[in-house]
């Protein structure tokens, strides 16, 4: 029988006496070859809690009722509620599907050469003496998450300092990115409850202070989830205590257009580190400016101090993208080289992104109208003042879940709202649902 | 407020290089890296000039005219979704009927295993993302374990797993006097491995060597995870289900022996290849859980694992998979496509032992047609790759490993002659 013949097979190679009388090897205990026995190596595994960010959009979709609106994650609405496709974006598809040539083979490990070069060219402007003398290294990376776990993966490896120091508060994200890439996280002051601007004074004590060297995470603008920037000023003194001290710049930009509406002046933070002849680290997006959300499309620029070092570079963080997922989607970046590259087409976009901030910044000004004409207790400037997607109300987590509770709002515990979310229909709910929370007997 | 352009025009203006450190780089001490064996050998091919050049070294599918081929079913696939859908986040576990999809062509269309929900699975980037994810998990939740690897393998195997700071060791696998699988020393490797190990098996076309264990030895190795009760975890890298037979069902034996038998196993899959989606990154890792209650645990586990690396996967190409496999027409071209493909290739392999024997080759070449897949592990040294390169403009990995997908009827017979050519005196 064949199953004897396997025992018996199975008893030589493992050197067992075999009982002829019982066909049964003696040492070895047989299982009944269709039972699922035997305990799973991973019984022990908990579940793990929900991410806190996207796992908003989860319990908002359980919601069945009619009135709820979902101010979580960072994704741009229109004023009817709906995701939107940017027009280039759908001309750039088509294209890209008529073209029966193209092909989908794999891109090198940095991921298309022609988006790397284009989103240099993005941040750093085209005119920028780094790119010029070709002191950029840019890989292309899975949107701005993938870009910052590169560029960290790279830094623990072959940067001198552990250390990264990231502002309080900031993208819930971050730290776990940075700490898996194998950096030790510490914070500095940001954010001021007190004022709902930047601690500016509490920032500076708090990177004179850092270990030498250490890695300092900014954000270019639109601060997530704040949306409190530092003026062009502070920003110079920053960039000052940053290069005396010798701390290495890390800029997360996921938001550049949506800022100000201008693709240019939200990046001039970025510029002034580079024009100083300095060396840094930029993790682009093309998730909100471009919408291209799902598709994962960002870059990390290595911004080095001369071209050969660029290259060497270049060739380590090849190391880190092989065994990670080898190399870079295809689809978002060719959609974004497409509009880059043509000139009719980036200016549309840049329309379109006007747009976009524009939409936002109008929202901004209906909720700050809409509390007041409430007669909401409080300061509510803070609404307009603060910058991009997001809105830190100053609201606590328990106020939070009332109005998750009794108005179907869905937002972070931390009160951070993403006007994107909101439209000139939805505002006064959400006016309502604040007045109430603000209002009620603690 | 917003950063005018005039102020900051003012500030940088400022030529003072406050504290900017006009010392040397901080990466002064990077060196620089060697180049990726595979993808390298397609950079040199791509700078060679000469009309002759023939490139079998990526295992990227070609025709018979030596080009890169979109499946019909996936230019169909592209024509529906353009224009229709948003562009929104995936779930961080990717998209799930994709996932659905890709589980049933692993387990089986009707697997017991799905319906009970048994199964956490996650959408990764492709092949190599899947392992990767899996490796960071090992780590995580059995850290004392270390994952066995053949030799040879897929050279990113080992820096997929040392990068996961998982220990690794080899088990024999590759007999190079048969060029044939080394059976014996396979089954001691595993039984000696310590309890607990992690073994990565190449589910069927093995990358580099095309050697397959057959169903029988595939049997004996599950019995041996089995009897020996030492708790071993098998994990299946499966790159090429569809590409080893033209089958996919066939192909996917290994893992369904496995499941009978009542293994706890892992999964990465890929369509990089038998859907030809090389370049979108869409694959899928999946473990057999003891319950649906564990399968939701793990799943989590793997979702807060993608979440720093990545947040969520890609979605286009995962829309082209779930498009194909959920349309039954569809999906009846695509398998009727992977056929063409696999068979091209079992054809290619008959061609060029046809061509080397009738060139009088004084040496055995039995194995082409025996091994397995997109590739053909020819015994070649690292000398005669070289000289294959300098002389005849023949790119290859230097293991001697051979894309068959590289080969057509256009340049078999050019491919046999310079093989023949550099072997004839080995």
């Amino acid at each position: 029988m064949a199953s004897d013949r396997r025992i018996g097979v199975l008893a030589r190679h493992l050197g067992v006496e075999m009982d002829f009388e019982s066909h049964t090897a003696t040492a070895i205990s047989a299982s009944p070859t269709s039972g699922f026995q035997g305990n799973s190596v991973f019984s022990h595994v908990v579940r793990a809690p929900e991410d806190p960010i996207l796992g908003v959009t989860v319990a908002y979709n359980k919601d069945p009722s009619p009135v709820k609106l979902n101010l979580g994650v960072g994704a741009y609405r229109t004023d009817e509620g709906k995701p939107l496709v940017l027009n280039v974006v759908r001309k750039a598809e088509q294209q890209l599907v008529n073209d029966r040539s193209r092909v989908k083979e794999y891109l090198p490990i940095t991921g298309l050469a022609d988006f790397n070069k284009l989103s240099a060219k993005l941040i750093f402007g085209a005119d920028s003496p780094a790119i010029q003398e070709n002191r950029v290294t840019t890989v292309q990376c899975l949107s701005g998450t993938g870009s910052l776990r590169v560029g960290a993966e790279f830094l623990a490896r072959h940067y001198h300092q552990r250390t990264i120091c990231i502002p309080q508060p900031t993208w819930g994200n971050h730290p776990k990115v940075f700490t898996l890439a194998g950096l030790s996280v510490k914070t500095y002051r940001y954010y001021d409850p007190a004022t709902r601007g930047l601690n500016f004074q509490g920032l500076l004590e708090d990177l004179g202070s850092a270990p030498s060297g250490a890695i300092v995470l900014l954000h270019a603008c639109a601060h997530n989830p704040t949306g409190v920037d530092p003026t062009p000023q502070q920003w110079e003194n920053i960039r000052q205590l940053i290069r005396s001290k010798g701390l290495l710049p890390f800029f997360d930009s996921a938001y550049q257009g949506f800022a100000s509406g201008s693709l240019d002046s939200d990046a001039q933070p970025v510029r002034m580190f580079v024009a100083d002849g300095g060396e840094l680290l930029v993790a682009q997006s093309y998730a909100k400016n471009m919408g291209l959300y799902g598709e994962r499309v960002g870059a990390l620029s290595i911004v080095c101090r001369n071209a050969d070092v660029a290259g060497r570079v270049e060739s380590q963080l090849k190391l880190v993208i092989r065994p990670m997922y080898s190399n870079p989607p295809i689809h978002g970046a060719s959609i974004v080289a497409v509009i880059l590259k043509d000139r009719n087409l980036y200016n549309e976009w840049t329309i379109e992104l006007k747009a976009m901030a524009d939409r936002i910044i109008s929202m901004r000004r209906q909720l700050f109208d809409a509390l007041r004409a409430r007669g909401t207790p409080g300061d509510w400037s803070h609404i307009i003042k603060q910058i991009g997607m997001f809105t830190f109300t100053g609201l606590n987590s328990e106020q939070v879940a009332f109005m998750t509770k009794e108005y179907h709002i869905y937002m972070t515990y931390d009160g951070r709202i993403s006007m994107a979310g909101l439209s000139s229909k939805t505002v006064p709910h959400l006016a309502d649902a604040i007045h109430a929370a603000v209002t009620r007997a603690a | 407020m917003a950063f005018t352009t005039a102020m900051a025009c003012r500030l940088i203006g400022r030529k003072s290089v406050i504290g900017a450190r006009s010392m040397s780089s901080w990466w002064r001490n990077v060196e620089p890296a060697p180049k990726d064996p595979i993808l390298g050998v397609t950079e040199a091919f791509l700078a060679d000039p000469s009309p002759d050049k023939v490139n079998v070294g990526v295992g990227a599918y070609r025709d018979d005219n030596g080009k890169p081929v979109v499946l019909e079913c996936v230019r169909e696939a592209e024509r529906r979704i353009a224009g229709k859908l948003n562009m929104e986040y995936l779930p961080m576990g990717g998209s799930v009927k994709m996932v659905e999809e890709t589980l049933k062509l692993a387990y089986g269309e009707n697997s017991e295993f799905i319906k009970d929900k048994r199964i956490a699975a996650v959408q990764s980037l492709s092949g190599t993302g899947a392992c990767r994810l899996f490796a960071d998990f090992q780590k995580r939740f059995s850290p004392d374990s270390q994952i066995y690897i053949p030799v040879p393998t897929w050279a990113n195997h080992h820096n997929i797993w040392r990068d996961a700071q998982v220990p690794q060791r080899t088990y024999h696998y590759y007999h190079p006097e048969s060029r044939g699988l080394n059976f014996a020393a396979l089954m001691d490797d595993i039984k000696n491995a310590p309890n607990g190990s992690f073994i990565l098996l190449h589910a069927c076309a093995h990358n580099p060597t095309g050697v397959d264990p057959s169903e029988e030895e595939w049997r004996e190795i599950s019995h041996l995870f089995k009897f020996q009760v030492k708790n071993h975890f098998a994990f299946f890298d499966m790159a090429y289900q569809g590409f080893a037979s033209g089958d996919p069902e066939r192909d996917a034996k290994s893992i369904r022996i496995f499941l009978e038998d009542g293994h706890h196993i892992g999964i990465a899959q890929s369509y990089a290849k038998n859907m030809g989606l090389y370049g979108q990154r869409v694959g899928c890792l999946s473990v057999l859980c003891e319950n649906e209650k564990q399968a939701v645990a793990v799943k989590s586990q793997l979702q807060q694992l993608a979440r720093p690396m990545y947040s969520n996967p890609p979605v286009h190409g995962a829309l082209i998979v779930s498009t194909i496999l959920g349309d039954p027409d569809l999906k009846k071209l695509w398998l009727k496509e992977v056929k063409v493909m696999a068979d091209r290739i079992i054809s290619m392999r008959a061609s060029l032992r046809e061509n080397l024997e009738k060139l009088g080759s004084p040496l055995s070449w039995k194995h082409i047609t025996k091994q397995i897949g997109m590739f053909c592990y020819s015994g070649m040294t690292p000398e005669q790759v070289d000289r294959l390169t300098k002389e005849y403009h023949i790119y290859m990995t230097r293991n001697g490993r051979i894309s068959m997908a590289g080969i057509t009827t256009g340049n078999v017979g050019y491919l046999a002659n310079a093989i023949h050519e550099v072997t004839k005196s080995a």
